[in-house]
């Protein structure tokens, strides 16, 4: 195992940095901080329960199961399914890329997993209550209609290029 | 509100995992650990350079520079603050919504929110651990092509 220095030396580094930072400028430093921890106490507030539902992924869903829902040959229902799975999740993208690792690593295809996290990344419905609420159903409803349709092309265009590159089955 | 339905729904699907089989649940958290502790450095990373843009880079700073008749130099400057940053719904949407107000375009508005959802480069080092280098860049670099694309044709529609 590595030693913990090591294996967080940028974040120690980019601390560093902040510490003298705040000696320069007190001010935007302690606002760095601030902001930092602001967003640790958030990320805490929604990681566990993901990571336990990538846990119990792991152990539950089978290579089997996965393939069949959600593999090459699941069709419209896998991109459906995967996209209903995106939008139903809350949290920042970040945490989609753990739990896509899995499903990959599980033989869901590509195309699926960039549904995924596409209608993660856009179309999480919180999200898009909140969005109604903010700057009007007009706006939203456009965008939501764009942003569908992109994360169908973008998908797409990822799929047939891992193909491609033969990027289908990551080691695991 | 989603917080809360998420503790929820994990914490049912864990009670009912542990009643079926106790030996694979505790497999399953020992998992969910491990992934986690594995990515805690870079997420660790992340946030501190979340918290170094964000401090320099504050909501009066980004009203100055999406504001009234920032036009098309406005827009290049949503899609890189938008690309670069890193912040919550909660906070952005309020934000877009003051931005507004204030006489900002919903051009510029749809690039900065798009490319605030979609592209990641602060992130793009985590993403590529999971999906590797090149899938992962392009996946940036078409996320922020398309929001480019959809913003201007939003932008001229509203």
């Amino acid at each position: 195992m590595k030693s913990i220095f090591v294996r967080y030396r940028m974040a120690i580094l980019l601390a560093c940095a902040g510490g003298v930072l705040t000696l320069i400028d007190p001010d935007t430093g302690c606002r760095a901080f601030a902001l930092t921890g602001d967003n640790i106490l958030e990320m805490l507030s929604f990681l566990p329960p993901i990571f336990i539902l990538l846990g119990l992924l792991d152990v539950w869903v089978d290579r089997e199961t996965m393939m069949k829902y959600m593999g090459e040959q699941a069709g419209l229902r896998g991109n459906i399914l995967a996209f209903l799975l995106g939008s139903a999740a809350a949290g920042p993208l970040y945490a989609a890329f753990p739990m896509a690792g899995v499903m990959l690593k599980k033989q869901a295809s590509m195309l699926n997993i960039f549904i995924f996290i596409g209608a993660w990344s856009t179309t999480k419905v919180p999200l898009i209550m909140f969005e109604t609420a903010t700057l009007g159903f007009r706006f939203m409803a456009l965008r939501l209609l764009f942003n569908i349709a992109g994360i169908v092309i973008i998908a797409k265009i990822l799929h047939i290029q891992a193909r491609k590159m033969d990027l289908n089955v990551p080691a695991d | 509100m989603s917080a809360v339905i998420l503790y929820a729904g994990t914490a049912i699907l864990l009670i009912w995992s542990f009643r079926k089989d106790r030996q694979k649940t505790r497999q399953g958290l020992k998992k969910a650990w491990k992934a986690f502790e594995n990515i805690l450095p870079q997420f660790l990373f992340i946030l501190l350079l979340i918290g170094f843009i964000l401090a320099m880079l504050d909501e009066t700073v980004i009203s100055r520079l999406l504001g009234r008749q920032s036009g098309l130099t406005g827009m290049a400057i949503a899609a890189l603050i938008g690309s670069v940053t890193l912040i919550p719904g909660f906070i952005a949407f309020p934000l877009a919504a003051s931005l507004l107000a204030a006489g900002a375009g919903y051009g510029q508005i749809a690039m900065f929110l798009t490319t605030l959802m979609m592209v990641g480069i602060v992130t793009l080092p985590l993403e590529a651990t999971y999906f590797g280098k090149r899938l992962a860049v392009a996946r940036n670099v078409y996320a922020f092509i398309y929001a480019v694309v959809s913003s201007l044709i939003l932008g001229a529609l509203l």
